[in-house]
């Protein structure tokens, strides 16, 4: 009688267990990026680590700082480089696009698996009913030895999406609704079962955007169920067989919220935190001086599709900056097919390199003092795009984009 | 363990890992004590100048949410903060503040002010403030932290026992 997450917790520790239980579990998959591998390496030098106990379920990518942007980080990267030829691990070099895109489009996370990864949106790949979790890299370099981490078995929050989005309304505005109601530490500790038809309606790409916010309400996962679509999805992706793990009938919850989307408005998050949740009404008309669509959230093939389908044919306003960072290079590949990035580009937009593009303030669109930015990312606090006096608001890839047109905060229902 | 002693250093609540070390900067190289110099800097400009060695972060609700970036616990004790105490902490952070060995404390912390003098017990879990001659009780750490404590973090508890000993 489980959650998603005691069963799978209980197939890998061998036992069952429940909520609160302290285990030892195998880990089927881990990942660390150019911010965390350079520590990951100290921390399994300073174990002694000889070897990994497993280098085919580990891989390492620069998307956070790529391609480099001075020669520091540059020295970081060719350490990455050679520690991973040196311990047999896969890396995703500058251009393969970011983590939590890659790891699902390459197969490594497949459900009912435990994978852990440093970085903290790892919970992404919940919506892929994979045990996903963001680790430190101490605890990655620990993992990488002994192919085990440690868990407190979490207990759970089921929420419930019900009711048919209407047009103009996406996954994103199910995700920030869902940070603005459980608030930023609502669910510390805990796992996230998300379920319900409007989930169901939903494609992998646009349940990614949902479980991927789940650590924005301090959550450890966001599961989802695995059904036909994560199937197919995996189809010609998976690198192992799987099988996708339900919650059993009796399972027990912490609590259930239910919420019906049918009614929902696109939602935007305000500065400086990612609970900071309104409905559009309540900003349109806000001036912005820069729009970015692209990251872990919100850079998948369907994101800029929608955007480019907005964007068709229009102008950028005068004096706005948009810039799109696709989230991969096969989200790159699919979007120069289909003619999302040739529209994109007509219209305005600057594309960058597939990697978290400006998300975190590396490189590649640092907002300017004062200024103004819609993001289609997960988080908006102060300075976390490199400059602590601009202000962030976060959005689906719709809003940002009919934003981008008229300059301001504006509903994409108007035009949808 | 030993008692740790200095100034409170008070911050609200949610204070995220982008505020105790900015992504700009954590990407750049790895030497804490150089990064240090960044602690706080978006929300208390100028913090490293004003704290003294053994000071404590003291702060509200879900310290440390945010990123996993292990450069945020490195950093606060690169700078000299003997342990952060606050109501509560954000997952990753407070797992990692354990695993890099940096003593983490959870308790009420309304009744503490900036400046106060402060001594921990991290043994009996006991903060005394010693400015107002109060004593608060704190939430005691689960057994396999102080496991991994004790060892001095989990590179060290690896080093001793070349895995997970934490039964
Ligand atoms: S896109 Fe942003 S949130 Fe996602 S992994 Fe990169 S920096 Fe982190």
């Amino acid at each position: 009688m489980g959650t998603i997450a005691e069963k799978i917790l209980s197939a890998h520790a061998g036992k069952e267990v429940k909520q609160g239980d302290i285990i030892v579990s195998p880990v089927d998959f881990m990942m660390s990026q150019d911010g965390t591998t350079p520590l990951t390496i100290r921390a399994f030098k300073g174990m002694q680590g000889t070897k990994f106990k497993d280098p085919s379920s580990y891989a390492i990518v620069i998307d956070h700082n790529a391609p480099s942007p001075m020669e520091s980080v540059s020295n970081l990267h060719r350490e990455m480089r050679t520690f991973a030829e040196q311990f047999g691990a896969r890396l995703f070099d500058v251009g393969e696009g970011v983590c939590h895109v890659i790891v699902p489009e390459q197969g490594y996370a497949l459900p009912g698996s435990v994978i852990i990864g440093a970085d903290s949106h790892t919970c992404t790949y919940g919506a892929l009913n994979a045990f996903a979790t963001g680790v430190g890299s101490t605890d990655l370099a620990a993992a990488l030895i002994s192919g085990k981490t440690w868990f407190k078995v979490p207990s759970t929050i089921k929420l419930q999406y019900d009711g048919k989005l209407p047009t103009g309304v996406y996954s994103k505005d199910i995700a920030l609704r869902m940070t603005g109601k459980l608030t930023s530490n609502g669910a510390t500790y805990k796992a996230l079962e998300i379920v319900g038809e409007a989930i169901d309606a939903l494609s992998v790409d646009a349940r990614m955007t949902i479980s991927n916010l789940a650590v924005e309400t301090g959550a450890k996962v966001g599961l989802m169920r695995c059904d036909d679509k994560v199937i197919e999805y995996l189809r010609t992706r998976a690198r192992r067989a799987f099988k996708g793990v339900d919650p059993d009938p009796g399972a027990k919850y912490e609590s259930v919220l239910k919420e019906d989307v049918s009614k929902l408005s696109p939602q935007i998050a305000c500065p400086p935190d990612v609970d900071n949740v309104l409905p559009i009404e309540k900003l349109e008309g806000k001036e912005v001086d820069q729009v970015f669509i692209g990251t872990c959230t919100n850079g998948r093939l369907e994101d800029l599709r929608i955007a480019a389908s907005i964007l068709d044919g229009k102008q950028v306003a005068k004096g706005v900056r948009l810039i799109v960072s696709p989230a991969s290079k096969e989200v790159l590949l699919s979007a120069m097919e289909c003619g999302a990035i040739q529209k994109l580009v007509k219209a305005g937009a600057s594309v960058t390199t597939p990697s978290c593009g400006p998300c975190v303030g590396t490189c590649n669109g640092i907002p300017s003092d004062e200024e103004v930015v819609l993001s289609t990312a997960n988080r908006n606090f102060r300075g976390r795009m490199g400059n602590s006096r601009s202000s962030i608001y976060l959005s689906s890839p719709a809003t940002a984009a009919y934003s981008a047109i008229k300059g301001f905060i504006a509903d994409p229902r108007e035009v949808l | 363990m030993k008692q740790l002693a200095g100034k409170a250093r008070k911050f609200g609540d949610n204070i995220n890992t982008d505020y105790i070390i900015a992504g700009k900067y954590k990407f750049k190289s790895t030497d804490m004590n150089d990064m240090a110099r960044h602690l706080m800097e978006d929300v208390r400009p100028g913090f490293i100048d004003e704290i003294e060695k053994g000071d404590f972060i003291v702060a509200g609700h879900n310290f440390g949410m945010g990123s996993s970036r292990e450069q945020a616990p490195l950093v606060i004790k690169a700078a000299g903060i003997s342990a952060v105490i606050a109501k509560d902490f954000a997952r990753i952070f407070y797992r990692n503040c354990i695993n890099v060995g940096l003593p983490v404390i959870e308790c009420d912390t309304d009744s503490i002010d900036e400046g106060n003098e402060i001594r921990v017990d991290l043994e009996k879990g006991i903060v005394h403030n010693v400015t107002k001659g109060s004593k608060i009780k704190a939430t005691p750490l689960p057994p396999v932290m102080v496991k991994i404590l004790n060892d001095g973090g989990l590179a060290e508890h690896f080093k001793k026992h070349g895995e997970f000993k934490l039964e």
